[in-house]
């Protein structure tokens, strides 16, 4: 199958040019196949939210090659990331970051309202049938604050998937959520990912998370362990 | 309805109380900017209309007559001279029939009077007044100063050998309506007149000075015959007055001066009004545009992270920066829409609590459509550019910086 994600030699400094020039990523490469379901793990500064922000294009990297989807992002502008970002990506992070504002059918439609610039009924019905699939049919009129941290994370997710991207990236999806709600949240995922197709990038500490993946990807130190690649 | 509509809407509905501020203060100041200058304007007609109670708007005359050179300036001799001005005498104006009928023509102008106009002397028993001669077509000068509307007695009717004197005139001569005074002018010709009425202009000076009489009366006491010195008129906006005057000057030659001229302290104040008016006005936008950027500034570190995953899910910085001009351009739009409201009530409630001596309101009721269009466009036009500073801040948060510390 094709690759959905490619780095070569993909580097990441902080404070270029600077005495406190910082390297945190030393030379990554890494492919993930379309469909894939796959876990980032490693401790806490080894460079793994660094790495997802360079495959989420919210960074560019300071070397190396990175495509999504066959386009390599180096021949793209600002607003070709972000037209790539909000139609091949979609996020999910351990902080819902949902719209308060709105309730949680308007934020599952908010990825397919900006790209098409205004809301038609095809855009609501699919938000509609992504949050029965999360088991929210009956709170798709309720704002984020009426809704538990699991309910939340479940709208995000349907968000995520919102504009069926062929790759979602999660944040430690479960993060801040009780062991047995987390676990129905890494089995929606596995579900989305068999239904769906799309892949999965998963960042996570969670050591029982990481082994229900097909794939583990470990990164210590700015560099992916040679045994996960 | 387009994503950053939706956007900028729903932001400002959830942020219930940022939002009622905010209007709230935009509406005072846009109400407060339609109020006072309603006031103002009321103010300066009210005025203006008082002192042109007693005046004409433009008044025309025969040019004045200028010293003739006598000594030629011949090549390069160079002559010391002390002209000295011509002594000005009554001039009637050439063709005046003609020139009437070519001011009626003129844009703005409503009404037209000739009148011939000099000084003289009145006498009653052994009493004598100085006096101005007020030659005039009775119906056409009463459409200029309401004569008739100012009687304190009799009634304003100046037939052949009848005038109309002023209060303070009458009571220096001991005369009363019915009775007859005795006029000589300065060109030494003498009249008999009966009064057939009394006036009151509210100015001392006039009361005393005229007496209003026939122009075939002035024309042959001051040896004009059928000539005018003047014709006075009316215009239908009075602040266009000078520009008629101007019109008249370049197109007959002849001399008009507007009351503008004439009473240049009176324009002073207007002047000063407008700029006290005109300073307010900005300041009241600055206030008004500080406010809304203070409170969008205030909503816009609020939002970081919203703006952040927003960016995350594709939306560009050019259109979060719209999300916020669009929020700036409502607080304006509904600011000017209330604040025009707010201003009608307060302007209508003016017009009952503020009256003149004679119980006149001092400003009408209403206010001109054209206060209302301009106080939106600039109150809109002012919401927006107070959110370009919010919005550009907007548009430059890092998406990551604002997911990372969710």
């Amino acid at each position: 199958m094709a690759d959905i994600l490619r780095l070569e030699a993909v580097r990441k400094s902080y404070n270029v040019g600077m005495p406190i020039e910082t390297e945190v990523l030393h030379g990554i490469d890494l492919a993930l196949r379309a469909g894939e379901f796959a876990a980032l793990i490693g401790p806490s500064g080894s460079g793994k939210s660094t790495l997802l922000h360079l495959i989420g294009l919210l960074e560019r990297p300071t070397a190396g090659r990175i495509l999504i989807a066959g386009r390599e992002i180096d021949a793209l502008d600002e607003a070709g990331m972000t037209e790539l970002r909000g139609r091949t990506l979609g996020f999910v992070f351990q902080f819902h970051h949902l719209l308060p504002e709105f309730t949680a059918l308007e934020n599952v439609m908010m990825p397919a309202l900006i790209d098409q610039g205004r809301a038609t009924r095809a855009m609501r019905e699919r938000a509609r049938g992504l949050l029965a699939k999360v088991g929210l049919a009956d709170a798709l009129d309720k704002k984020p604050s009426a809704l538990s941290g699991g309910m939340q994370q479940r709208v995000a997710i349907a968000r995520a998937l919102a504009m069926n991207p062929p790759l979602v990236l999660a944040d430690e999806p479960t993060g801040n959520l009780d062991s047995h709600t987390a676990d129905d949240i890494f089995a929606l995922l596995r579900e989305f990912n068999r239904a769906e197709g799309s892949a999965f990038l998963i960042v996570t500490h969670d050591a029982r998370l990481a082994a229900g993946c097909d794939r583990r990807i470990e990164l210590m130190d700015g560099q992916l362990l040679a045994a996960t690649v | 309805m387009p994503f950053e509509w939706i956007l900028a809407l729903r932001f400002l509905r959830e942020g219930r109380m940022q939002t009622a501020l905010i209007m709230a203060g935009t509406t005072v100041g846009v109400a407060v900017i339609i109020f006072i200058t309603a006031l103002m304007n009321g103010l300066q007609a009210s005025l203006a209309t008082r002192t042109l109670s007693t005046q004409a708007h433009v008044s025309v005359r025969a040019p004045d007559d200028a010293p003739t050179p006598v000594l030629e300036r011949a090549g390069a001799t160079s002559v010391v001279a002390h002209i000295e001005p011509r002594v000005q005498r009554l001039r009637s104006i050439d063709q005046w029939q003609r020139v009437t009928r070519e001011l009626v023509a003129l844009p703005h102008v409503v009404d037209v009077s000739p009148i011939t106009t000099g000084s003289g002397f009145a006498f009653r028993g052994n009493a004598s007044k100085s006096i101005a001669l007020m030659g005039v077509i009775p119906e056409r000068y009463d459409r200029i100063v309401k004569v008739s509307d100012k009687l304190t007695a009799g009634q304003f009717r100046v037939g052949p050998g009848e005038a109309v004197i002023g209060i303070e005139l009458a009571r220096d001569l001991g005369a009363a309506v019915g009775d007859r005074i005795r006029i000589l002018s300065s060109e030494n010709r003498d009249d008999v007149f009966r009064l057939t009425g009394l006036f009151d202009l509210g100015v001392k000076d006039l009361n005393r000075r005229w007496v209003i009489m026939p122009l075939r009366s002035a024309q042959s006491l001051l040896d004009l015959s059928g000539g005018v010195t003047h014709i006075d008129l009316t215009v239908d906006d009075i602040f266009a007055a000078e520009d008629v005057a101007t019109r008249i000057v370049s197109q007959t030659g002849l001399t008009a001066e507007s009351w503008m001229a004439i009473n240049t302290q009176l324009l002073t104040a207007f002047k000063n009004q407008n700029m006290t008016t005109r300073t307010v006005r900005v300041f009241m936008l600055l206030i008004v545009a500080l406010g809304i950027a203070s409170v969008l500034v205030v909503s816009v570190v609020q939002k970081q992270r919203e703006i952040g995953i927003l960016r995350a899910m594709g939306a560009s910085p050019r259109r979060i920066m719209r999300v916020f001009l669009i929020q700036g351009g409502i607080v304006g739009g509904s600011g000017a829409l209330l604040g025009s409201g707010l201003a009608t009530l307060m302007v209508y409630g003016a017009s009952f609590a503020l009256l003149q001596d004679d119980g006149s309101a001092l400003i009408s009721g209403r206010i001109e459509a054209s206060y209302y269009l301009t106080a939106a466009a600039v109150a809109v036009l002012t919401g927006l550019l107070a959110a370009v500073a919010p919005a550009r801040r907007a548009a430059k948060m890092d998406p990551v910086e604002a997911i990372r510390y969710g």
